[in-house]
């Protein structure tokens, strides 16, 4: 009574998807261009276009409801744009897959709220991101590996959980939370990394030890994404920003140029 | 002025007329013709009949009638002719003078069937002079359907003389009857008959057209053909209105029902499974308050359900209430638990009820001005169903202006759209979570009340699962993000229904290989299967809000 | 398979379930038979088919815990695949009776001669082999489920609207077998069966050995449980119930997940069934009715959902209760017994029986030893914070 493996890819798709490699759109790692989104008539992304290279880190930062999530939306394929082309690799057009798909094609996300399988054990949570096999039958007859051990154990020392890690995650402080997801995100070790606001509730000391561990990560040839509002920590990060605002990107450089943008200290400040 | 003269010029020739014929027939053909009755001869009697009924004597009627039921007497030896009036008191046929008993020797006139047919018709030419219009009408009526060509000149008499526009329209129909089925008619006079039948339009009309003997010239086929498909096409017009009638009048009581729900899944966010026990409740205290009047205050009882629609609202309401602070607050968030208290809740009502008023049917009866029915063109409707749309209307008009006017409106819209932000801005949403709940369950006490108006009793099954369900459909269709969405979900599945009654028979059949007396049922299944495909397309309805809220 | 399997599958509770299961599966049917009847511990038949009944109603609740309690599919419908599983048996005890029907025709069951049936409808061929019925058994409700499923899955029906529909499938399914032109008995369903496999059905032999049968089955289905939701796809049904779009977002699909745990819950479902009608002698479409599933939600409610045990547990208790209420004279207080037992459980209970033991016997060991980390659930995990919104 094994259940067949649900496909979403149709043939159209699949055929679209062949061409969109042969011809290999951008060469970027992420690619966005022309994106609108729109909910009952309120536009929350406006023609918003941004390339991430391979490899690269990124900062977005943005006012509240400036359409950072719903961006990251967009890419995981929560939110399907009404306009513009979104590609993964310059191969893969995001639009057309949905969630499970662009996730196995080494797309992760962390949360904005953070979302752990709270009545799971850290331990578990973490075995169930780890990036082997999906499928019903997989699962069903799994046995746990020695690699996927050591796998585990090592994030778990990463993101400082070795000591918890039989308890559940739903007992974890809120911080805590956001370093387990972030070693979810490890333990499914994706291509692209998007984090969203990672450092909030965070102490000045676990920002810092935050900005670290994206870095590294970052050095380990990851693209990584992330939104932040917290200016240190954008400043630790020392990377390229782009400035998000009412859906559209508003200014884009180091950090010292953004900040300085008018444009930029007009929205944040009102004028 | 002048009007007055008119009538007084109208009133003075009806008493005229009226004299005319009060005052006694000479001795002549009449007299005559009644003395032939006793000669026990078909022919003779068939004779008699004819003048008397041509005669315009006053006592035809009488004479004829007691004829075809066999109170007419005759005694061979005196030719004297009696009968018995259906009050049991004999007279002289001639004359109309009373006597004593009819004597011995009389025997009742007999009859064959030719006589009688001939009897029937000249009846109903009798009463076309009737002085009372309505009489007239029947009776042109009856020639209608009857179409005797000896009737023509009494016809043509009769519409000369006739200023009652309906009497004439009924003459004129009549007439066109007669014409159409006459052989020596011509050809041009059978069309025009064809085309007052036609403008008639009715069932009785199609009939007289479909049994037109074969032997027409072509031109008159025609015309008749095209006339038919004229009226059956306006007729199917006339059953689907009866039908859209119907399904509204009903469909009315479901709606309430349906807005009811869609305002307590504002509160919970999810579907009431004690909804019907609400509309149960007013159902009850209909039946509570029609009690109390019956045996108390009899002459209150044409304002039972004025009394009723409101306790019902106040009753179920107060419960809802109840209920609200008792055990849905406890279970918010908790959206599958929510469904099964509130299942355990219905089990709890119903047998509540059923323990206070036993298993069986109650009686409910209509107020005066609600029974009855008119007719509107081709279609009845009844007082009942009209009210029952008309208290809908009010209660949906009621609702929307408190929702939109009142502060109370505002808090509720507030509260259901973003409970935590309502919060935040002072509103006290546990208590306006109560209140709505006890709104939505106060608007179900209505359906109830008004539902048991549409059949003359209540039962515990007043809304059983099957009701339930079609209003969860309703609301599911019509989403539940704005209040109108029920209305519209409503309004999409009658006619879903309706139509799938009607087509499943054959579908069905075609699909299975079975006798097609499936009917309503496979109606209903064929209409839940596609819910269940319409909940793959929209799984928020039809007309539902999209938006971050909802998601959650 | 491998030990590993098994001591995954077998923790201490499982085993002393199905220790007690078996042994009540064996010495109830012996004390039936074995003891003469004048014996203070022997038990009488009737009462050997009446816990039969219990048993497959556990079965039927451990179906419905598998998708409520560690998937979060509240099934309303579940009631329909059983009484499927029944109606495949059911079918075959009909064609047992052959020519000993009232009217005496060897191939149409009663129902048909006396509804005009010509010849049998093509739907009833091979229910005369009990292989194929017992296939039936399994298919009928796994092709319903898997249909179902795999239209409410796909276009991600869940929550409540999911519950809402599976009441109208198997509301529907009654208002079809009702008929008397669907084929199935109509009204009065299929009844009056002589023997099952050549034996007796009224035997009291053949009645323990369906007992004991039924205690088999519900030690099995318990094993294919436990099997479950202690492996691996255990935890990624757990994260799909706790948060279904995250577990999207790592990369499981989580559509197939929910339609294979719904086919196979389904199937045991109609199993449960298949043994319970032997027992009871009759199946109709009253068993559709939207009120028996929602019933055996409660079931599941009562004992703990989550807790296989506890499921198990529930249905055996409430279904004790009811026989206990609905004999003597509080019989017209049952309803508002389970009225009140809805809202109760719901509201106070909410863990359920098993699951409440459970959190209390947590609390009790990670206070005897405060600063033990380890404190894991007994029987599956249990959502610990179910006010969550
Ligand atoms: N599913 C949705 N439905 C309706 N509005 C949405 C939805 N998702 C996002 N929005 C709106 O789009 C805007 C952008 O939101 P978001 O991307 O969360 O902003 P940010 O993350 O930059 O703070 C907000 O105004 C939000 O209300
Ligand atoms: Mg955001």
């Amino acid at each position: 009574m094994v259940a067949a493996e649900l496909t979403a890819i149709d043939p159209q798709v699949a055929a679209r998807e062949a061409e969109a490699r042969q011809k290999r759109i951008t060469s970027a790692q992420l690619y966005l261009d022309g994106v609108h989104v729109s909910f009952d008539g309120f536009h929350a992304i406006n023609n918003l276009s941004m390339v991430l290279a391979p490899g690269e880190m990124r900062a977005i930062i943005g006012p509240n409801g400036a359409g950072k999530t719903t961006m990251m939306d967009i890419i995981t394929g929560k939110t399907k744009p009404d306009e513009g082309d979104v590609y993964f690799d310059g191969t893969h057009d995001l639009t057309l897959l949905d969630e499970t798909e662009i996730a196995k094609l080494g797309i992760g996300r962390k949360f904005q709220k953070p979302t752990v399988f709270e009545s799971q054990t850290i331990q578990d949570n973490l075995l169930l991101a780890l990036n082997v096999d999906h499928s019903v039958r997989g699962t069903l007859f799994w046995r746990g590996s020695r690699g996927e051990a050591e796998r585990i154990d090592r994030v778990l020392e990463t993101i400082r959980l070795t000591d918890a890690r039989d308890s559940l995650a739903g007992n974890l402080s809120h911080g805590q939370k956001q370093w387990l997801e972030i070693g979810m995100l490890l333990a499914q070790d994706p291509k692209v990394l998007l984090v969203d606001e990672p450092v909030a509730g965070m102490t000045d000391v676990e920002t810092h030890q935050t900005a670290e561990l994206l870095k590294a990560i970052n050095r380990d040839n990851k693209t990584v994404m992330v939104v932040e509002h917290d200016m240190t920590f954008v400043r630790e990060l020392g990377v390229k920003v782009t400035c998000l605002h009412e859906g559209t990107v508003l200014a884009e450089g180091t950090i010292d140029d953004v900040s300085q943008n008018d444009r930029v200290v007009e929205v944040y400040l009102g004028r | 002025m002048n009007y007055f003269f008119e009538r007084c010029r109208a009133i003075a020739l009806a008493c005229l007329l009226l004299a005319a014929t009060a005052i006694p027939a000479l001795a002549g053909p009449f007299e005559d013709a009644i003395a032939k009755f006793a000669n026990d001869d078909f022919s003779d009697t068939d004779e008699a009949v004819g003048i008397i009924a041509s005669s315009g004597n006053p006592q035809a009627f009488a004479i004829i009638s007691a004829l075809q039921e066999g109170r007419l007497f005759a005694d061979p030896d005196s030719k004297k002719v009696y009968l018995t009036g259906t009050d049991g008191k004999s007279a002289d046929a001639a004359t109309g003078a009373a006597v004593a008993e009819v004597p011995a020797s009389a025997a009742a006139v007999r009859l064959n069937n030719r006589l009688r047919r001939n009897i029937e018709s000249a009846l109903g030419g009798l009463t076309l002079m009737s002085p009372d219009p309505a009489k007239r009408i029947a009776s042109a009526q009856s020639v209608f359907k009857s179409h005797e060509a000896a009737l023509l000149p009494v016809i043509d008499a009769a519409l000369e003389k006739e200023t009652n526009k309906a009497a004439r329209t009924a003459f004129a129909e009549a007439r066109a009857a007669i014409l159409l089925y006459k052989e020596d008619a011509t050809e041009a006079e059978k069309i025009e008959s064809i085309a007052i039948i036609k403008s008639r339009g009715d069932q009785d009309a199609l009939a007289l057209l479909t049994s037109l003997p074969p032997d027409q010239t072509l031109g008159v086929t025609r015309t008749a053909a095209s006339a038919i498909t004229a009226i059956k096409s306006r007729q199917t017009l006339w059953s689907i209105s009866q039908n859209a009638w119907y399904g509204l009048s009903l469909g009315s009581v479901l709606l309430l029902a349906a807005i009811g729900l869609a305002i307590t899944f504002g509160v919970m966010g999810v579907i009431n499974m004690a909804h019907g026990e609400m509309v149960m409740i007013g159902a009850y205290v209909t039946f509570v308050v029609q009690d109390v009047i019956r045996t108390s205050y009899p002459g209150l009882f044409d304002y039972s359900l004025l009394m009723a629609v409101p306790l019902a609202f106040l009753v179920a309401g107060i419960l809802g209430i109840i209920i609200e602070r008792t055990i849905i607050r406890f279970l918010y968030g908790r959206p599958l638990e929510t469904l099964l208290a509130t299942w355990g809740l219905s089990l709890v009502l119903q047998q509540a009820v059923r323990t206070m008023f036993g298993p069986t049917n109650r009686e409910v009866g209509n107020p005066s001005w609600m029974s009855g029915a008119f007719e509107l063109g081709q279609i009845t409707i009844t007082y009942n169903r009209l009210w029952i749309l008309c208290f809908t209307l009010a209660v949906f008009v009621i609702l929307l202006a408190m929702l939109r006017y009142t502060s109370m409106g505002l808090e509720m819209r507030a509260v259901t759209q973003n409970r935590r932000m309502a919060a935040s801005m002072g509103i006290a949403t546990s208590r306006v979570d109560a209140l709505t709940f006890g709104l939505g369950s106060g608007i179900a006490g209505i359906a109830g009340a008004l539902f048991t108006q549409t059949n003359a009793y209540v039962t515990l099954t007043v809304f059983d699962f099957e009701n339930s369900a079609k209003v969860m459909v309703m609301l599911i269709l019509g989403g539940t993000g704005r209040l109108y969405g029920a209305f519209l979900g409503a309004a999409v599945y009658m006619v879903l229904e309706d139509y799938f009654s009607k087509l499943s028979p054959t579908f069905w059949q075609f699909g299975i290989g079975l006798e097609p007396v499936a009917g309503a049922v496979l109606g209903k299944i064929a209409i839940l299967v596609l819910i269940i495909l319409f909940i793959q397309k929209r799984p928020r309805g039809l007309f539902a809000l999209k938006g971050r809220a909802i998601e959650a | 398979m491998t030990p590993h399997f098994l001591t995954r599958t077998l923790d201490r509770s499982a085993t002393i379930f199905i220790l007690i299961v078996a042994a009540v599966g064996i010495v109830l049917p012996l004390l039936n038979l074995l003891l003469p009847a004048d014996s203070p511990l022997q038990v009488p038949t009737y009462l050997i088919s009446l816990f039969g009944k219990y048993v497959c109603y556990a079965i039927l609740a451990l179906s419905i815990d598998l998708i409520w309690g560690y998937c979060g599919i509240l099934s309303l419908g579940h009631g329909a695949f059983f009484a499927l599983g029944g109606y495949a048996m059911g079918m075959y005890l009909m064609r047992q009776i052959g020519s000993r029907g009232v009217y005496g025709n060897p191939v149409l069951p009663d129902f048909m001669v006396f509804l005009n049936y010509k010849e049998l409808p093509w739907y009833w061929y091979g229910f005369d082999m009990f292989w194929f019925a017992a296939l039936m058994v399994l298919l009928a409700p796994g092709l319903l489920a898997f249909g179902f499923g795999w239209l409410a899955f796909r276009s991600r029906v869940t929550g409540v609207y999911l519950s809402i529909i599976t009441q109208a499938m198997t509301y529907a399914l009654l208002l079809a077998f009702f008929r008397n032109d669907f084929g199935f008995g109509g009204n009065n369903g299929l009844t009056d069966f002589k023997d099952i496999l050549g034996f007796n059905i009224q035997a009291d032999g053949t009645r323990a050995a369906l007992f004991a049968l039924s205690c088999l089955g519900l030690i099995g289905a318990f094993m294919i449980c436990r099997f479950i939701v202690t492996s691996k796809l255990g935890k990624v049904l757990i994260a799909v119930r706790d948060a279904e779009s995250r577990t999207r977002f790592l990369g499981y699909r989580v559509e197939s997940y929910k339609l294979f745990v719904f086919t196979l819950s389904a199937c045991m479902a109609g199993v449960a069934g298949a043994l319970y009608v032997p027992q009871v002698g009759i199946i109709n479409p009253g068993e559709f009715a939207p009120g028996n599933s929602i019933e055996a939600v409660i079931w599941v409610a009562v004992g703990g959902r989550g807790t296989l045990v506890g499921a198990a547990l529930g249905a055996v208790v409430v279904n004790y209760a009811k026989t206990v209420f609905t004999s003597g004279a509080l019989a017209p207080y049952w309803l508002f017994m389970l009225g009140a037992l809805f809202i109760l459980v719901t509201l106070l209970l909410p863990k359920g029986i098993i699951g409440t033991v459970n959190a209390w016997l947590d609390g009790r060991k990670a206070r005897d030893n405060a600063n033990a980390d380890s404190a894991e659930a007994e029987d599956g995990i249990i959502k610990p914070d179910l006010e969550k919104a």
